[in-house]
């Protein structure tokens, strides 16, 4: 016996599951009757969604002077809820393309579901720059489409690179997971007994009938999808930050934002995966694959990117101090203390203390605990980016044009409405598509591993390991 | 397990994805070509209450442009001519021609002929005459071959993209200012001539929204 104590690797999958067993797990949620609580909640979801198409309609019949804008604050919640809703669709394609790239299988667990809310968030992110144009009818021109007007976006200006890093992630997104869907759409059209299902099923899985060519075929796109999706991780944020970075702002004109929107970004996007899941696999029973082991993989990830985040807080005051620009430092002194003291500490609250929780092994286990920090957290992001956006505005250069900028009920709908159509859009997904990459957790699975059978019963048995001697201990 | 799609269904992903990128195309290519002015609306020719010929009295008789339309030069509007104006030569010379029916009638009652505009600019368009013909730019420039016209018709699509044509490169199209009102003016070193004006005329044609928009 060896003194060390072998701890093997938590299982990816709790409980005794085979393929069979997974599959209906997973599939049975799509085929089932629809739960009498499902409409329930989808009835809620079209609630806000209507809202949302209130708020919208009345914009555009009335125009953005029903928005609280003032004259210094030229930029409200619009763009705050854009940059929070398109942080939060960062997690997903880390999770399924980064994750995937390094291999991490625990990814296998949660991607599926974290990709499903990127886009859904990203589509809720694309409805601000849509609607705030103002004359609605001339939104195409935010694309470069010949017109006998020979006008061009300003090629030079990041709100044109924004829409393409947007579009271009929305795309890459879809398909992504849309790739990684089709091996088990045709797993659900397989088991469909009814007419309708199987056509539908059956159109989107592209006829795959799990041919090793098809695999064959299947892991190549996944893989060029992934390297292709990983820069974009990175860049979509990044130009984001551009927005603000490259005009001459104080609090705004700083390299260290695409770095700290990016970890932000994660930071946010992972709290909301967790408080999705969190939810999802309580009511569909998901607790053997969506393991505690996954949250607290999840808790690290927020951990680091939050104090990321709180060393870029504190890095952004110290050279507002360090850079002697009198303007940077005023605009600093002010976001602490200033008009907007109340949403710059409850910034700091909540995403730079809050996370520190999770130093302790407990807390990023408890269950209760990381959903109530996973909301904490996207609170914070969202006052992160109105901290931003509002306080630089609101005190400009010239004390005389100063003015307090507070949201109108429209703003508030809008923003409440997109949750709406967030949910709306959620729901679907989980009625109609199954909700765990399944083919690829079967990959992850201990009895996969056939080294974990008995050659003569064909049993499983969990893997036995033997730690050996350490070399130095023979000398 | 029975198939569920019949064999021809194989090549319908392939197709729609084609028909898509195709169709996209062809909407973005129709709207810019069958939507613009240069389609709509060059060769707009309106019935006119007196039929007018600047032909004749433009190619035949030799009027200068600016007999009638005076105030080219110093206005935005290079105005329309009153009756008095027709009633100039008119008085004497075909006196009772029908055609000239309400010409005399409107110089009798002393209200407006109602010529109908055959060059409209978009209102959030602003447009002045005298700016580009001070500079040099031709009548014919804008209105095409007046001299030639039996009926006045629209010969330029005057959309933005058209304009800026000029606007980027002021020197291919510029004239001395005393040449404004030729027709079929042309010179062999154009480009020449053209660079010299700009530059003596310190000619900065607007590119940006203001210039044109506000």
């Amino acid at each position: 016996m060896s003194k060390y104590q072998y701890v093997p690797e938590p299982a990816l999958v709790k409980g005794d599951h085979d393929f069979s067993s997974l599959t209906r797990l997973v599939t049975d949620i799509n085929l089932r009757e629809t739960p009498k609580a499902w409409y329930l909640a989808m009835m809620g979801a079209n609630a806000l969604l209507m809202l949302m198409v209130i708020a919208i309609g009345y914009l555009i019949w009335e125009g953005i002077g029903i928005w609280g804008l003032n004259n210094p604050v030229g930029w409200g919640w619009a763009i705050i809820n854009f940059v929070w809703w398109v942080g939060i669709g960062h997690a997903g394609t880390l999770i399924s393309a980064i994750l995937f790239l390094f291999r991490q299988d625990w990814r296998t667990a949660i991607n599926r579901f974290a990709e499903a809310m990127t886009i859904f968030a990203v589509m809720c992110a694309g409805v601000f720059p849509a609607i705030h144009v103002g004359r609605i009818w001339a939104v195409y021109w935010l694309f470069p489409i010949p017109n006998q007007m020979q006008m061009w976006p300003n090629f030079n200006s990041p709100l044109l690179w924004d829409v393409f890093a947007v579009s271009t992630y929305f795309t890459v997104s879809l398909l992504f997971w849309y790739v990684g869907l089709v091996p088990d759409l045709a797993t659900i059209r397989d088991r469909a007994t009814d007419k309708i299902r199987k056509v539908t099923y059956g159109i989107f899985s592209l006829g795959w009938t799990g041919s090793n060519r098809h695999w064959w075929n299947y892991e190549k796109a996944y893989m060029i999808l992934a390297g292709l999706a990983t820069p974009l991780v990175l860049s979509v944020h990044t130009i984001v930050s551009f927005d603000f970075a490259v005009s001459m702002i104080p609090g705004w004109h700083t390299t260290i934002f695409p770095p700290y929107f990016v970890a932000g970004a994660i930071f946010s996007g992972f709290a909301m995966v967790l408080t999705l899941m969190i939810v999802a696999r309580k009511i569909y029973g998901m607790k053997d694959i969506m393991t505690d082991d996954h949250m607290e993989k999840m808790n690290i990830v927020i951990l680091v990117t939050g104090s990321m985040v709180g060393f870029a807080y504190i890095m952004e005051f110290f050279i507002a101090w360090y850079s002697g620009v009198e303007y940077e430092k005023a605009i600093f002194m002010l976001r602490a203390t200033g008009p907007y003291a109340w949403a710059y500490w409850a910034m700091m609250t909540c995403n730079v203390f809050s996370p520190q929780f999770f130093w302790s092994k407990k807390l990023r286990r408890s269950v209760g605990f990381t959903f109530f920090i996973s909301i904490v957290v996207n609170i914070g992001m969202w006052f992160e980016r109105f901290v931003i956006t509002v306080t630089s505005l609101a005190n400009d250069y010239l004390p005389s044009s100063w003015d307090y900028y507070s949201p109108t009920i429209w703003d508030v709908m809008t923003y409440v409405g997109t949750f709406g159509l967030f949910f709306t859009m959620f729901l679907l997904f989980l009625r109609f598509l199954p909700m765990v990459a399944l083919a690829e957790i079967k990959a992850v699975i201990p009895q996969a591993d056939p080294h974990n059978y008995d050659e003569g019963t064909n049993e499983y048995i969990a893997p036995k390991v033997e730690v050996p001697e350490p070399q130095s201990e023979k000398v | 397990m029975a198939q569920i799609f019949p064999k021809w269904t194989n090549q319908v992903p392939r197709k729609i994805l084609i028909g898509l990128i195709v169709l996209l195309n062809a909407i973005i290519f129709g709207v810019w070509y069958f939507f613009s002015p240069e389609y709509t609306d060059v060769g707009y020719a309106p019935e006119q209450p007196v039929p007018y010929s600047h032909k004749l009295h433009v190619d035949q008789l030799g009027l200068d442009c600016q007999y009638c339309h005076t105030s080219v030069f110093d206005s935005k509007q290079a105005n329309i001519p009153p009756t008095q104006t027709c009633m100039n030569c008119h008085n004497q010379i075909k006196t009772d021609s029908e055609k000239l029916e309400l010409v005399r009638e409107s110089w009798q009652s002393g209200k407006a002929i109602e010529w109908v505009r055959v060059h409209n600019l978009a209102d959030y368009a602003y447009f002045n005459h005298s700016a580009h013909v001070n500079v040099g730019v031709g009548c014919e420039s804008c209105h095409g071959r007046i001299d030639k016209m039996e009926v006045v018709y629209q010969t330029e699509p005057l959309s933005m993209g058209w304009c800026l044509d000029c606007h980027r490169e002021p020197e291919k199209y510029i004239r001395p200012v005393d040449e404004v009102t030729t027709m079929g003016y042309q010179v062999e070193n154009q480009l020449e001539i053209g660079k010299e004006l700009v530059d003596k005329k310190n000619i900065h044609a607007p590119t940006y929204c203001q210039g044109c928009h506000y």
